[in-house]
């Protein structure tokens, strides 16, 4: 059963049965908005780029994204950069999947942000959602979709953190801007 | 996005460089016919068929095989070549089905090289036909489109082939089946069939166009003192242009022609339990490249446990100071036991911490080091410890490993779980064993260190020559001073070396100017494409140059010609290993520091000077040591020594 999410809204991720959740991803799709006008065969790609920031007590302390694909720790692991989005039928674009049980003691929250590298802001952007799947049966546990974006380029989307001696995820939905996750450090904080 | 598309219906081609892959279930053949844009076949050479493989563009496998991958290159046909079909049939006289009714609907699709499904079919309909033409691929304008077609023949091969306008089909379908039946009766006797692209790839790597050569990735940060073990890269397959060869269509990596055999299974795990680690538990298609990536992956396992482990120390190290800090500043803990309070929480809170970074570690640690303990003694030779028993029953091998085993690596978290250093084979970069006292905080004297070293070189150089097929590899020694007599004397008097160590200006001036030679005549031989040119007396199998004591006998433009080996030999199969004080040959300035970081350094004794290619982490690096009073090396040398005198095993 998918839930999907609004902003701000926090689900626990454990399993219908109650067990506790160990591997998921992060998925996250885009297509790019048809254009309008003289010239529409000509392309135009659009880059979206997910990433995902390690804090440990509101420290920074590792990031996974395209061009650092796995976590120190391996815990955290990026599929690839994807530089084109796709056709929009529902896959997944790019993905970081996150093995919860390996995650490093200290680690309490994974910050996920997805960024335009390309600089078109969301309204160019269509049928783009981010979503979170249980890796070990492919049920998809949460979905946030990002349409109707207004003029940024970037996206803080949710967040995973440590709640008792399991995990919980909440949905961050937050807009801001940059080109990386760099950019988007002071935005993340206050969601800490 | 597959097409899946029914009898008659047609699909555009993207691309010209095509797979096409079959499934039926049960042993077929596979074939092709060419017609021009008559639709008529010109003959028995535009027919591609086990019996006769390959044709310009077109490659189909040479058996009866339930599952089938034919190679296409619609921009090299033959000229006039307007159509490809494709066609199966069942073989004839082996007691299999007689009819495609009696056997599972066939299953044909088209592919991209990086097999992605451009268009599928599947032949439903067929009944009493023992032969169907499955697909054409047709030419329309400048682009190509593939039709479903599915026409099946009750009279088989013969009525198919007459029916595209061949007039000696009978003959021609005769020789198919008769070809089929002989590649079926090899099946049987022969073990499992060896690839013919694979011997294909070695050969060409022993000529040095070298498909099969693993690209060498970007080295970062390659100064010492930590030096990347450098990872096994996926092989690019470096087609030389213009060389006139045909065209290799499979990958250099992988075997199409048996399936490997499965993988140990674990056996099923308690409840909230790790399954018991089982030697061999990794991806490959031999049991061999599925230890070496299981030997691999234990290493980056162990690489990013240690990682997650520091990484919490450091921020709970981080943390506590903090808070330690936050009390000092605080007045109100000079009030009191407040301030005592706080601190016990602060130490009570990293100890926490990383008592829990711990415990993960401790659970990880214990799983690799069960699984090292069964990895180990599956290793075969060239992987092996000296002290595996492996090495004890020691026959020279058919052909080259995929890896050797340089040493063992370990972190300070655990010094006794070791993990086997491999790197690939042929090598990629020399070796300088170091017999210097830089860096080392060991209690050797330096003469004890030259010997350590001396010895690392000798055990490295015999594994080298115990890896090799007789004959394939060739050991020469510079020991231009006679110091390193009575350590070379193992090799001397296994008689492995085919001449005895160079010694003197005038021996060293001799053995650099031949090997040089040798490197730029199978360069330019390679660069022009004309490997066949080589003289019949060059030795083309690898070799490997020991020099000891350098600079000791070099002259400047003996330097000149070993910088020139290191750079350009491994590319030829010429490798260094030097055996060689740094500090020796510090007259040379800078001039030499190119050369020592082209050469992956090696210590004779353990020094954490390495680093792993994914976070970095320094490494003790633990030469091989053969078990003190063990007489392994001397029998391992004797027995290559014997094999290369008879040239067998």
């Amino acid at each position: 059963m998918t839930v999907n999410m609004t902003k701000g809204q926090a689900i626990s991720l454990q399993k219908n049965d109650g067990g506790a959740l160990t591997s998921v991803r992060m998925g996250l799709g885009w297509q790019a908005a048809p254009r309008r006008g003289l010239f529409g065969s000509r392309t135009r790609e659009i880059d979206l780029d997910a990433s995902a920031v390690l804090f440990a007590d509101k420290q920074p302390v590792d990031v996974v994204f395209f061009r650092h694909l796995i976590s120190d720790d391996g815990s955290v692991r990026h599929t690839g950069d994807n530089l084109v989005g796709g056709v929009g039928q529902g896959g997944d674009d790019e993905a970081i999947l996150v093995d919860l049980q390996r995650v490093p003691v200290h680690i309490d929250q994974i910050v996920f942000t997805v960024n335009s590298f390309t600089g078109q802001t969301f309204q160019e952007v269509q049928n783009a959602f981010c979503r979170l799947v249980d890796e070990t049966n492919g049920q998809e546990l949460a979905r946030y979709t990002l349409d109707g974006g207004g003029q940024y380029t970037a996206q803080i989307m949710a967040k995973v953190h440590r709640a008792g001696s399991g995990w919980q995820m909440t949905a961050l939905g937050n807009p801001a801007n940059g080109r990386t996750f760099q950019d988007l450090m002071p935005a993340i904080l206050p969601h800490l | 996005m597959t097409a899946e598309l029914v009898r008659g219906q047609n699909h555009a081609l993207p691309g010209t460089r095509l797979e096409i892959r079959v499934s039926a279930g049960k042993p077929i053949v596979a074939g092709a016919t060419l017609s021009d844009e008559g639709r008529a076949v010109r003959g028995t050479s535009w027919v591609a068929h086990p019996g006769a493989p390959t044709l310009p563009g077109l490659e189909v496998s040479q058996q009866a095989a339930a599952d089938h991958r034919l190679a296409v290159d619609l921009d090299a046909l033959p000229d006039g070549a307007h159509q490809v079909n494709v066609m199966l049939a069942l073989p004839v006289g082996v007691g299999g089905p007689v009819t495609f009714g009696a056997v599972a609907a066939p299953f044909v699709a088209v592919t991209g090289l990086d097999g992605t499904e451009i268009a599928s079919y599947t032949i439903t309909d067929l009944s009493a036909e023992s032969a169907v033409v499955a697909l054409e691929l047709y030419r329309r304008g400048d682009a190509w489109k593939v039709r479903a077609v599915g026409q099946g023949y009750a009279g088989g091969l013969a009525d198919l082939l007459a029916d595209q306008g061949l007039t000696d089909a009978r003959e021609l379908a005769g020789a198919i089946n008769e070809a089929v039946a002989r590649g079926l009766a090899r099946s049987v006797a022969a073990p499992p069939p060896r690839p013919a692209d694979e011997a294909r790839v070695r050969a060409a790597a022993q000529g040095h166009t070298a498909p099969g050569q693993p690209a060498t990735p970007p080295d970062p940060a390659a100064e010492p003192p930590a030096q990347p073990v450098v990872p096994a890269a996926p092989a690019a397959p470096a087609q030389q242009p213009g060389d006139g060869g045909p065209v290799n269509y499979t990958h250099p990596r992988r075997q199409t022609a048996a399936p490997p055999p499965p993988p140990p299974a674990a056996s099923p795990a308690a409840p909230g339990q790790h399954p018991a680690p089982v030697a061999g538990d990794a991806t490959g298609w031999s049991l061999e490249e599925r230890l070496y990536n299981q030997v691999w992956g234990m290493f980056e396992d162990l690489a990013r446990t240690a990682a997650a482990y520091r990484s919490a120390v450091d921020f709970a190290d981080s943390r506590m100071e903090q808070e330690l800090d936050k009390v000092l500043s605080d007045p109100r803990s000079r009030i009191g036991d407040t301030g005592d309070t706080a601190r016990a929480a602060a130490r009570a809170r990293h100890g926490d911490l990383v008592d829990q970074a711990r415990a993960a570690l401790d659970r990880d640690l214990a799983q690799l080091a069960a699984e090292a303990e069964v990895v180990e003694p599956a290793l075969p030779v060239a992987f092996a410890d000296w002290s595996s028993p492996v090495w004890q029953g020691y026959r020279a091998p058919m052909e080259v490993p995929m890896a050797l085993r340089l040493g063992g690596l370990h972190l300070p978290e655990r010094p006794d779980l070791r993990i086997p250093m491999l790197v690939r084979l042929p090598l990629e970069r020399g070796l300088w064993i170091d017999s210097g006292r830089s860096g080392t905080d060991s209690l050797a004297d330096a003469d004890q260190l030259r010997r350590l070293a001396l010895d690392s070189a000798v055990t490295h150089a015999a594994r080298l020559l115990a890896s090799y097929p007789p004959g394939a590899f060739t050991v020469h020694v510079i020991d231009a001073a006679g110091t390193g007599r009575s350590a070379f004397a193992p090799l001397v008097t296994a008689g492995v070396l085919d001449e005895p160590p160079a010694t003197g200006a005038a021996g060293v001036t001799a053995m650099l100017k031949r090997l040089t030679q040798r490197v730029d005549l199978v360069q330019m031989a390679v660069r022009g494409g004309v490997a066949d040119a080589l003289p019949q007396d060059l030795d083309t199998g690898e070799q490997l140059l020991v020099v000891n004591d350098f600079p000791h006998g070099f002259d400047d433009r003996a330097v000149t010609r070993l910088r020139y080996l290191a750079d350009e030999g491994p590319a030829v199969g010429v490798h260094l290993m030097m055996v060689a004080d740094r500090e020796e040959a510090a007259e040379y300035g800078p001039l030499l520091d190119p050369l020592w970081r082209a050469l992956l350094r090696l210590t004779p004794v353990p020094e954490d000077h390495l680093a792993d290619p994914w976070v970095g982490h320094a490494w003790t690096y633990e030469p091989p040591a053969v078990p003190p009073g063990s007489q392994v090396l001397a029998h391992v040398l004797d027995r290559v020594g014997a094999a290369r005198r008879t040239g067998s095993r």
